[in-house]
């Protein structure tokens, strides 16, 4: 008993310690789990916050609202419109298989079309959108509503859409939009951060040029949602703004006007405001209708624009370089005179294509078989004689006629860098020469760039500003398309003069008037007499191909020869004569003769040019009323 | 033999019974209780629904048989010792042969009204059993290598049957549960050193024996982020739960990890991580403190039994407890890998409450009963 007792003893002090050390090691333990309970709850609080709210908040983008463009009288020319849409998300969807191919009966989906959707399926994600159709007529739309009930999952979906209500008229000023890529997200800031899918984009144009203003911002959407993904409910609506519109200084009649007037016919007219820049109309032919690129250009149709042999993806009036022919003569004369070498009483005589210029055994005719006779500037320039300004070309030098050439905007973008595709043209001096071609200046090439042949290359929009600083007396001047176009910092050196003597500017003047008011001008048939519509111009017509002796001798009419080969058309004009205020550079791509076929245009253009004229300056005066 | 007289004088009525009581640790089952079933109604989404009043009917029923366990004399439960260890192991044998499948493990026997999972109450049970083993044995002898080895099979048996359901956790837990009894009894300390040392060299080829699943588990523990929407889930979601708690805690039924269903299993092993997120840290550390409480009595218990079997019973006892506490959390706040391990009370599971509530009413015997002493 009294061992047995001892042995209690003993095993009731070992049971106790062990318990002491038990305790001393639960104690650690519990301080080690509020410690931790500590550093997640307290010290961490914020990371796991904000981890719980990625968790349960998600945020639905929503495509932005484009903003508009609209013409100087805020006509809409680029707006939206209701699109009817069909969405589904695959994984809302029970019975796919059954779903989408009900949807093909009920839309009358081709094959082709069929293919194309179920490829997209197959490349999304099961909860991601797949836009089954973006622009279903209201019939389709509304058959597809009346049948919902048997269509679980699908998602008719009204969605704002780019509409041009002008078809092809504006597409060379605006441009387009499209889908967006991944390279025009990765390029854009503005894009990446509105992007959503099926996000329309501007491709080229202004549409491109002024995305940033244009695009908007999205709204926002924000949803609770389970571990699952499903939205419990919505936290959050956030609107967003519709993107800036933007008004163009163009006027929409006459931009029509330039469309029918080049209808069927490859070219370029530009109208412009010879005091403020403004550019009235701005058209290339053929165009194309950009509504077509909105919901994807069909390949057919891609084909039939990329195969023409017009061109219309070109935009001619910016892109396209052309020998000016006789419309550079203006530049010609006014270079001569400023710089000395002539005045109005210099008198070269023509004396047709017997008796040709010669130079180092070359050739240089003029376009009148007979010959002019004897030629002042003005008659030289009435009657675009060629024998008088490859002479006063040869007496200028083709570094001084570059240089007033220059001045007068030929050989630069003429929007800076708004257009990006935008060619400079070409202004040849010997100095170009030598370090572009590595050869020596020929005089030979003095003598055609006098008559706007030879390496000499301009743009229809450079022509346009050459024309209207000539108008407006020789100033400077910057021509623009976007009225308060918020970039743009205002040039300090507008209407600087560009000129040495204002003289020089009106014997040129004058001598356009001559030109196309006068007989035996070169427009003269084109002319209008009632002085409010009076404008004076100068026709070009520009060769494509040298004129060989076979040539001179067929001396073919312009329809007998083919198509490629046939000159380029040009005309410049101004008007009206008395009080000038707007300037045209019209060409027709193998128009033939620019007296027969760029001139009249010119006509029609100045009827309603000026008729407008009025209408366009109210608006200005109401602008400031409405204060 | 004074002690004798005194023992056959008190006859331990009803009233003396209900003195003797301790109502510190009846009350803080019965908070903790309370607790466990507003956190329940706030996994059902702030409805009284299934779990809630599943939970609340298991509560009550075994409350009461707690309490009446506390009436039952020290000795009954000395006495039925080992015949409670042999139906135990009868019963996880049956399970082995007729339980019920779920989800790839076959821990459940259909007893018609309730099914029931027999290794939870092993746990228990294991204390009971090892507990009488060595109540009358001799420190000298409690080093013997027959009293190791046999009380390592008391221990191995039914670890084996659990292992084969497969539920490495409760496995777990019942072997822990033992040791605990053996280090009380008086076990050399080195032995659990050099066992210790064993099962760390041995840790690799335990590994390669590891089913796929439970690999899984460990390197998911090693890095949650290695794959954050499978295996790596359950826990990056737990922390996010109890860390967006913060101090205050997001309030009760505002939940937003567990109430958007993104817990798992947030009924049972992972009721903690609801009730923290929605009480915070001051919550969770006064949960904590409940516990503590808690197994502070059940010792305090233990030290006032004149019973060797009692105090034994009651160290171990509150030394699982805290093994289950701690598990269970560590778990929950990424210390741990996961195993399956429920909070005590405070977790959805018949069993698993059947098996605490049976400890408790033994303790609450052992201190009603603390004269008692058992031959």
């Amino acid at each position: 008993m009294i061992n047995s007792s001892s042995d209690n003893v003993k095993k009731l002090n070992s049971i106790n310690r062990r318990m002491f050390i038990t305790g001393s090691v639960k104690f650690f333990i519990m301080i080690g789990l509020i410690s931790r309970l500590f550093f997640l709850q307290v010290k961490e609080n914020k990371k796991y916050l904000t981890l719980s709210d990625k968790n349960r908040i998600r945020e639905w983008k929503l495509a932005p609202v484009r903003g508009e463009f609209h013409d100087y009288f805020g006509n809409v020319i680029a707006g939206n419109f209701e699109a009817y849409q069909l969405h589904i998300i695959p994984e809302q969807v029970e019975d796919f298989r059954y779903v989408i191919y009900r949807i093909k009966d009920l839309l009358e989906l081709s094959d082709k079309e069929f293919k194309r959707i179920i490829k997209k399926k197959n490349e999304i994600k099961s909860w991601e959108t797949l836009i089954v159709s973006d622009n279903l007529s209201w019939k389709k739309f509304s058959k597809i509503n009346n049948h919902l009930y048997d269509l679980n999952g699908v998602k008719p979906v009204i969605s704002i859409s780019r509409n041009y209500p002008f078809g092809s008229n504006f597409t060379h000023v605006i441009g387009y939009v499209s889908q967006a890529n991944e390279q025009d997200i990765e390029n854009n800031e503005a894009i990446k951060k509105n992007f959503v899918p099926g996000l329309k984009i501007g491709k080229v144009g202004l549409e491109k040029s002024f995305e940033k203003q244009l695009i908007g911002s999205n709204d926002i959407e924000r949803y609770e949602v389970n571990a699952y993904g499903r939205r419990i409910s919505q936290l959050e609506f956030q609107k967003g703004e519709k993107g800036k519109s933007l008004r163009l200084t163009v006027d929409t009649k006459v931009q029509q006007l330039s469309n029918e007037l080049l209808k069927d016919q490859a070219g370029s007219i530009c109208v412009m405001d010879i005091y403020t820049g403004e550019v009235i109309a701005m058209h290339s032919s053929p165009s194309f209708d950009p509504n077509l690129f909105v919901f994807g250009i069909s390949q057919d149709d891609w084909q039939i624009i990329r195969n023409d042999p017009m061109k219309p993806l070109v935009n001619k009036t910016l892109q396209g370089n052309y020998s000016p022919g006789s419309t550079i003569k203006p530049i010609v004369a006014l270079s001569a005179l400023e710089n000395g070498i002539i005045n109005t009483n210099f008198t070269v005589n023509c004396r047709g294509h017997k008796h040709p210029l010669e130079l180092y055994g070359q050739t240089y005719h003029c376009w009148k078989k007979q010959g002019h006779g004897f030629m002042n500037l003005r008659n030289a320039m009435k009657q675009s004689c060629d024998t008088y300004f490859y002479e006063i070309a040869r007496k200028l030098g083709v570094d001084r006629l570059s240089e007033t050439a220059k001045k007068f905007g030929l050989g630069k973008e003429v929007f800076g860098n708004l257009f990006n595709i935008e060619k400079k043209g070409l202004i040849p001096s010997t100095q170009w020469k030598k370090n572009a071609l590595g050869q020596n200046w020929v005089l030979g090439e003095t003598v055609i760039t006098g008559i706007g042949q030879g390496y000499i290359q301009t743009t229809p929009i450079q022509l346009c500003l050459m024309t209207a600083q000539i108008a407006n007396g020789g100033y400077k001047i910057y021509p623009k398309i976007v009225m308060d176009d918020e970039n743009k910092v205002s040039p300090i050196d507008k209407f600087t003069p560009l000129y040495k003597n204002s003289m020089n500017i009106k014997i040129v003047q004058d001598a356009m008037f001559a030109s196309t008011n006068e007989v035996r001008g070169t427009s003269y048939r084109s002319r209008i007499d009632d002085p409010k519509y009076q404008f004076a111009g100068k026709t070009g017509t520009a060769q494509v191909k040298k004129i060989t002796e076979k040539d001179r001798e067929l001396d073919l009419k312009t329809f007998q020869i083919p198509y490629e080969e046939r000159d380029h058309a040009l005309y410049i004009a101004y008007g009206p004569y008395k009080n000038p205020r707007y300037a045209v550079s019209i060409l027709v791509e193998h128009g033939g003769n620019g007296s027969t076929t760029a001139a009249p245009m010119a006509k029609k253009l100045f009827k309603t040019i000026i008729d407008r004229h009025q209408l366009r300056e109210s608006i200005n005066y109401k602008k400031y009323l409405d204060i | 033999m004074y002690q004798h007289n005194r023992l056959t004088a008190n006859n331990f009525n009803f009233f003396s019974k209900l003195a003797n009581f301790d109502y510190v640790l009846m009350a803080c089952i019965l908070l903790l209780g309370f607790i466990s079933l507003a956190t329940m109604y706030s996994t059902d989404g702030g409805k009284i629904l299934f779990h809630t009043k599943s939970h609340f009917t298991k509560l009550i029923v075994f409350t009461i048989m707690m309490l009446i366990f506390s009436f039952i004399n020290i000795k009954f439960w000395f006495s039925i010792g080992y015949f409670f260890y042999v139906i135990i192991i009868g019963l996880l044998i049956w399970t082995y042969l007729f339980g019920i499948k779920s989800s790839g493990s076959q821990r459940w026997i259909d007893l018609y009204f309730i099914n029931l999972q027999p290794s939870e109450l092993m746990k228990i049970c294991i204390i009971l059993c090892l507990a009488k083993y060595f109540h009358r044995m001799k420190l000298e002898n409690v080093n013997s290598l027959y009293a190791i080895l046999s009380s390592l099979i008391i221990i191995l048996l039914p670890m084996g049957l659990v292992i084969v359901q497969p539920d490495l956790g409760t496995s777990l837990l019942i072997s822990i549960s033992g040791l605990a009894v053996l280090w009380f009894a008086g076990i050399n300390h080195k032995y659990f050193i050099y066992t210790m040392i064993g099962f760390l060299i041995s840790l690799p080829f335990i590994i390669s024996f590891l089913k796929p699943y439970q690999k899984l588990r460990v390197l998911t523990f090693l890095n949650p982020d290695r794959d954050p929407l499978g295996a790596g889930y359950q826990i990056i979601q737990s922390k996010i739960a109890v860390g967006s708690g913060g101090i205050f805690g997001k309030g009760f039924l505002k939940g937003t990890q567990s109430y958007l269903e993104f817990l798992p299993e947030k009924h049972t092993d992972f009721i903690f991580t609801l009730f923290s997120e929605e009480f915070g840290f001051i919550g969770s550390v006064f949960l904590l403190l409940i516990y503590a409480v808690i197994i502070y009595r059940i010792v305090a218990v233990g030290a006032q039994s004149r019973s060797y079997f009692a105090k034994l019973f009651c160290y171990s006892f509150a030394a699982s407890i805290f093994v289950y506490i701690t598990i269970n959390m560590s778990m929950v706040l990424g210390l741990l890998p996961i195993v399956g391990s429920p909070l005590p009370i405070m977790s959805y599971g018949g069993s698993s409450m059947l098996a605490t509530m049976t400890g408790f009413g033994i303790v609450m015997s052992a201190k009603v009963h603390s004269q008692q002493s058992i031959a």
